[in-house]
């Protein structure tokens, strides 16, 4: 296969995942697997924000919860104090939200970041606490315990004949869901292959070293940090809308942090798609689980979860991305090695083809 | 005078490492320091190459004091150090390595440049672009650390231990890849425990040991000088 060729399957490819997707509602006919949807494009947006920082940096952050609250509250408190109609007006403050979070970000990872490794996984976990604690305790703003629900959206202005509004009700979100985990792809692109991000993957490989290349590691890593919240405060906002309030237990939730990062570890750490396959995977077997098995607390996508997990351990150790791209390069190198073997058949005469014909330079003989 | 250390003391939470280091580098030569373990002689290239700060003490790049800079400064006024151990990036490619070497450059067409050049004088940069570094030998590493230092063209080169882990034919390969670089108008400050190959390759010599310049000479004057083997077979040099 040439190399044109498999550009232009990797984009077909592409193309029809982003076709399904657009159509999925219409195709699943059932406004419970939308939802199920909606909350795994919302995570899966998270998570690829997520990944920008702590899957190119390796700083493994786990706080993040406390930026998903923080947009969710701050959705909230915009649409009371505005007295803003249940709707589409929402959604246009989402990306709001999520650079309210990345202000919050700014002095909270500026501190965090002074630390690595373990000192600064305990750090972040910190925030989040501080966070939570304060949504319980500045009643003024955040309504302590009792939180704060969103308006209710009674029409959203467009009758479409034959879908019924509890039908159509969720199809905003989805979208919105869907366009949320687009940007964050986008931007995880545009980060993997600009300067900044080499410059966070060499820090994730030895920060020192990359200190010494004339990498600005500490605004590199905070700029990381920043967009990663931007991620999870927009989503947070979202998914907080539709599920319709928020309230400092569920939308401070301790467990979003090992949700995502779970997530990208299934997936695989660092990689594009990763994050989003983890998610949508992941995020699709709890919810789903959640409505089939009603009984034992809703717990039971745990011991799926854990399953899934050996399964993946076992087999696929890097996370399902990585492993599968290292079975399919061996399959390629496997095919391609015996036509390789014909051909070189004459590389041992001096001056046969481009071997031969190289000049003396530099690299020869550091075969060591 | 290229470069010069000026009573440079220096060191790690342990103490001091460099207890008053007086060094010249001259312009266009290759200087090889030499001493043995714990003498302190990585310790003179991360002093100047701006990742250790130095308590006390100058450090003269062109008459100018750059003790204490960033190592980012520091590369800006072009001295390059191509660390001790392998010092790639395992997990990324060969190329994404090099183009690291020119962080500092925000010119694309200078990167490009700057690329097309270190690929022509280190073909394996080319041949091997889209490979994982860590997929490479320790010799083919090492002339990718080579090459990545050139990115941006620098007037000093530190080399740390170039010869670790290779073997005598890839040293040699190496060692010719030092004088390629020499050869091109770069002065070189080399740090090798490798007394004959690392002063067979310098103009100048330095021995080190307990953190102070014991010897200064030409390669040949402290190759053939009489303390340097008992120096090495553990004893002191006369007068320290």
């Amino acid at each position: 296969m040439t190399d044109s060729m498999a550009k232009l399957l990797k984009v077909g490819s592409l193309l029809l995942l982003l076709v399904l997707a657009l159509l999925f509602p219409f195709i699943a006919g059932n406004s419970t697997y939308v939802t199920i949807a909606i909350f795994a494009f919302g995570f899966a947006a998270a998570a690829t924000g997520w990944n920008v920082f702590s899957g190119y940096t390796g700083y493994i952050a786990l706080g993040h919860a406390a930026y998903y609250g923080i947009g969710g509250y701050t959705l909230a408190i915009l649409c009371q104090h505005w007295h803003i109609a249940g709707g589409w007006i929402p959604f246009l403050l989402v990306p709001l939200a999520g650079l309210v979070a990345a202000v919050f970000s700014v002095p909270l990872g500026a501190i965090a970041l002074r630390t690595r490794r373990h000192t600064f996984v305990v750090v972040t976990i910190a925030t989040f606490f501080i966070l939570q604690l304060m949504s319980y305790n500045l009643r003024g703003l955040t309504n302590g315990s009792s939180g704060i629900d969103f308006p209710l959206i009674t029409d959203w202005g467009i009758n479409i004949p034959g879908i019924s509004f509890a039908d159509f009700y969720v199809l905003p979100f989805y979208y919105v869901a869907l366009a949320l985990t687009l940007v964050a792809l986008a931007v995880s692109w545009f980060v993997r292959n600009s300067k900044f991000g080499l410059g966070l993957l060499a820090i994730r490989d030895d920060e020192d070293r990359a200190l010494g290349l004339g990498v600005r590691t500490g605004p590199s890593k905070l700029f990381a940090f920043v967009i990663s919240a931007f991620f999870a405060g927009a989503a947070g906002a979202l998914l907080s809308y539709y599920i319709g309030g928020v309230q400092p237990t569920f939308t401070f939730d301790a467990l979003f942090d090992v949700a995502i990062a779970l997530m990208v570890f299934f997936g695989g750490i660092g990689t594009l798609a990763g994050p989003i396959l983890g998610a949508l995977v992941l995020e699709s077997v709890q919810k789903y689980s959640a409505t089939v098995f009603t009984q034992g607390g809703g717990g039971v996508y745990l011991i799926i979860y854990g399953a899934l997990f050996l399964v993946v351990v076992l087999l696929l150790p890097q996370g399902v991305i990585p492993s599968l791209s290292i079975l399919w390069n061996k399959y390629v190198l496997r095919r391609i090695e015996p036509t390789d073997a014909a051909e070189d058949t004459s590389a041992g005469t001096p001056g046969a083809g481009p071997v031969g014909d190289r000049l003396p330079r530099v690299n020869e003989g550091a075969s060591a | 005078m290229l470069l010069e250390l000026r009573n440079v003391v220096a060191g790690y939470d342990g103490g001091d490492v460099l207890k008053g280091v007086n060094l010249p580098v001259l312009e266009g030569s290759i200087t090889c320091i030499v001493g043995p373990n714990g003498a302190g002689k990585s310790t003179v290239l991360r002093a100047v190459s701006g990742l250790l700060r130095p308590r006390v003490g100058e450090i003269l790049f062109e008459g100018r004091n750059i003790a204490g800079m960033s190592p980012r400064h520091v590369l800006e006024l072009g001295i390059a150090q191509v660390p001790q151990n392998h010092s790639l990036f395992n997990d990324m490619t060969v190329r994404e390595n090099v183009r690291l070497g020119a962080f500092l450059l925000n010119d694309h067409a200078q990167v490009n440049r700057a690329l097309a050049y270190v690929e022509d004088l280190f073909p394996i940069v080319r041949e091997r672009a889209h490979d994982k570094a860590g997929s490479l030998s320790g010799g083919q590493q090492r002339l990718v650390e080579f090459a990545r230092c050139l990115m941006l063209n620098p007037k000093l080169i530190l080399l740390d231990e170039p010869s670790m882990g290779l073997d005598p034919r890839t040293l040699k390969a190496v060692f010719d890849t030092i004088s390629v670089m020499h050869a091109s108008g770069r002065t070189i400050l080399l740090v090798e425990q490798n007394v004959k190959t690392g002063l067979g390759a310098a103009s100048h010599g330095v021995v080190m040991e307990s953190g102070r310049v014991r010897l200064i000479g030409t390669s040949g004057e402290i190759l053939h000088h009489p303390e340097i083997g008992r120096l090495y077979l553990g004893g002191a040099l006369a007068g320290a």
